[in-house]
């Protein structure tokens, strides 16, 4: 397979005596959608804040692009196209949803006019159109995460690290958010995403890896991940997925 | 960022320069020239404080370099006076910006840059107690020399427009960063640094040249300072008087907006001279009311008084059925 857009080789972090990510490999494909699913408090947040350079890693190395992007700060790999966003949102609450957008189109763009035009643009794309002069502060939680969505695709980012960008929308606003993500692959856009909505990851992502106590479980497709017996375990506890199929009711 | 038009500042200041022709009284053009120069260290606080969200407690130390700098190479190098004030804003600009680079390289916030920047101020205000340079405990007297070419003018008025000039220059720089990509990015950081180093913000970068920029404007303030009262001392270059008067006004006014800082030097002024008139010249008095003044404000006016006169006026918007406005959402 050709050099993947991001390759993750060991990576380990320690706080204290936890490993809340203990040698962590993988790699994303370019202009795919991969997801990264796992319990809660399996180290996924941890591992994206090293991989978008929040936190630096205890041991390991990262690659972009197969420069290693290491300890690298997060305004420098926004600067390679590396763009996140937060599972909980941090909008510039005082601004407004243009202003918003535009900081991160300012990233290319100097000119003021140039960054409000861009931010109008990916709002429309994104489907914040309408709300372009409300303050942020105003937004509903779905209109947030669309935000941060919105921001981080305008700094013109390639590789978007999406950090539960479904969490907290009810199903009606998950089923008009799922196409706008998957649009973005269209524009030649790659997506790591963390996320815990199975029916969205089902249907976005090409390939997927379970992170369960700080390691790596298995990964492949989403079928196949959620057939897992010990991806199962890992969310419903030692012996569940017998259970189950002995109860008759899981499609183990 | 929304903000008055260049045309609206523009007409703002020729309106203030007007004012000598309407009084003679050296009173009340003395009144305003401290107010102006007050409101100028004070928007030289609310470029960092008011859209880069980074209080300091210190600008004394910026308005103090400027007064030195100015007082000392022209009484003791015989420097001309307009060039030792350009060099006091240069040299205010340096000490921002070293004490900017220390404070944001460590990952100072909030209360700890507050601080920071009080103990450098202070330790400045030390140092100059004791040089020789600074004069020490005497301080420094500049030579009465009442000519144009060396700051000095046998008339107030002069002065007031002098005053008034600097800050309209800080008024257009003002709203030349709210109009540009530094500005956003300023105020990016003041929102939430972690979302700003997203977006390829380097907030620390962001700051310094903000701290720098803001050093320069106190330090303008400064350097006006001497040549106006022709002394200076360690008390009153980096004494606390003038970190407090800097950070009230834009406060009291309306912080991160462009004439913040000159309508709450104004209100605050005002009130010491109230104070003053009622109470007569008792020591800390004036102190006390601003104490009540910020408690005020900060309860019952958050966004000061820049953020009263504007509900004040979307209020009659709304009550003029002739002009039916929508009101800001």
């Amino acid at each position: 397979m050709a050099e993947p857009l991001v390759r993750v080789d060991g990576v380990s972090k320690h706080f204290g005596g936890l490993a809340a990510v203990d040698n962590v490999s993988l790699s994303v494909q370019s202009g795919r959608i991969t997801a990264l699913i796992g319990p809660n408090g399996a180290g996924k947040t941890t591992l994206f804040a090293m991989i978008s350079g929040f936190l630096p890693p205890s041991a390991g190395r990262i690659f972009h692009r197969g420069e290693e992007i290491t300890g690298v700060p997060p305004y420098r790999l926004a600067r390679r196209g590396i763009a996140r966003t937060f599972q909980i949102v941090r909008p510039f609450a005082g601004l407004t949803v243009h202003e918003n957008i535009a900081i991160g189109a300012h990233l290319s763009r100097r000119a003021r006019a140039d960054a409000l035009e861009a931010a109008a643009q990916v709002a429309h794309l994104v489907g914040l159109g309408e709300l372009l002069d409300k303050t942020a502060a105003s937004l509903t939680v779905a209109g947030r995460k669309r935000l941060e969505l919105a921001r981080a695709l305008a700094t013109g980012a390639t590789l978007l690290l999406l950090d539960e960008v479904l969490a907290g929308l009810n199903p009606s606003e998950i089923v008009t958010m799922v196409p706008t993500i998957r649009a973005l692959t269209g524009r030649g856009i790659t997506i790591l995403m963390i996320e815990h909505v199975m029916q969205a990851v089902m249907s976005l992502a090409q390939h997927v890896y379970v992170l369960a106590e700080g390691r790596i479980l298995t990964e492949g497709s989403p079928q196949a991940v959620v057939g897992d017996a010990r991806v199962i375990e890992a969310y419903l506890g030692q012996g569940a997925a017998a259970r189950l199929s002995a109860a008759g009711g899981g499609h183990v | 960022m929304s903000g008055p038009s260049m045309a609206r500042i523009l007409l703002v200041v020729a309106l203030l320069a007007t004012a000598p022709m309407f009084t003679a009284s050296n009173a009340v053009l003395n009144f305003l020239t401290v107010t102006l120069m007050i409101a100028l260290v004070a928007q030289g606080w609310n470029v960092l404080g008011g859209y880069g969200g980074q209080y300091s407690f210190g600008h004394a130390a910026f308005f103090g370099t400027g007064a030195y700098v100015t007082a000392i190479l022209q009484v003791r190098y015989g420097a001309n006076a307009w060039a030792a004030f350009v060099v006091g804003i240069a040299g205010a600009a340096l000490v921002g910006a070293v004490i900017g680079a220390l404070a944001f390289r460590s990952g100072l916030k909030g209360s700890y840059f507050a601080l920071v920047t009080l103990a450098f101020a202070e330790l400045l205000r030390i140092l100059a107690s004791v040089t020789t340079i600074t004069g020490a405990g005497v301080g420094t007297l500049v030579a009465l020399d009442l000519r144009p070419q060396a700051f000095q003018f046998q008339s107030r008025a002069p002065f007031y427009w002098i005053v008034l000039a600097l800050f309209a220059v800080s008024l257009i720089v003002v709203r030349m960063i709210e109009q540009s990509r530094f500005g956003a990015w300023l105020v990016a950081v003041r929102e939430n640094e972690d979302a700003a180093k997203a977006l390829g913000i380097n907030p620390s970068q962001v700051k310094l040249g903000a701290m720098t920029i803001s050093a320069a404007i106190a330090g303008a303030g400064g350097g006006f300072y001497v040549q106006y009262f022709l002394f200076i001392d360690s008390g009153i270059a980096y004494g606390p008087w003038i970190s407090i008067e800097a950070l009230l006004a834009p406060i009291v006014g309306g912080i991160g907006t462009v004439f913040g800082p000159l309508l709450g030097a104004l209100v605050v002024k005002a009130l010491g001279e109230m104070t003053m008139l009622l109470g007569g010249d008792a020591p800390g008095l004036d102190l006390v009311i601003y104490g009540c003044v910020l408690i005020l404000i900060v309860a019952f006016a958050p966004n000061g008084v820049a953020g009263l006169l504007l509900k004040a006026r979307q209020r009659l918007t709304l009550l003029n059925p002739l002009r039916p406005e929508r009101p800001h959402g």
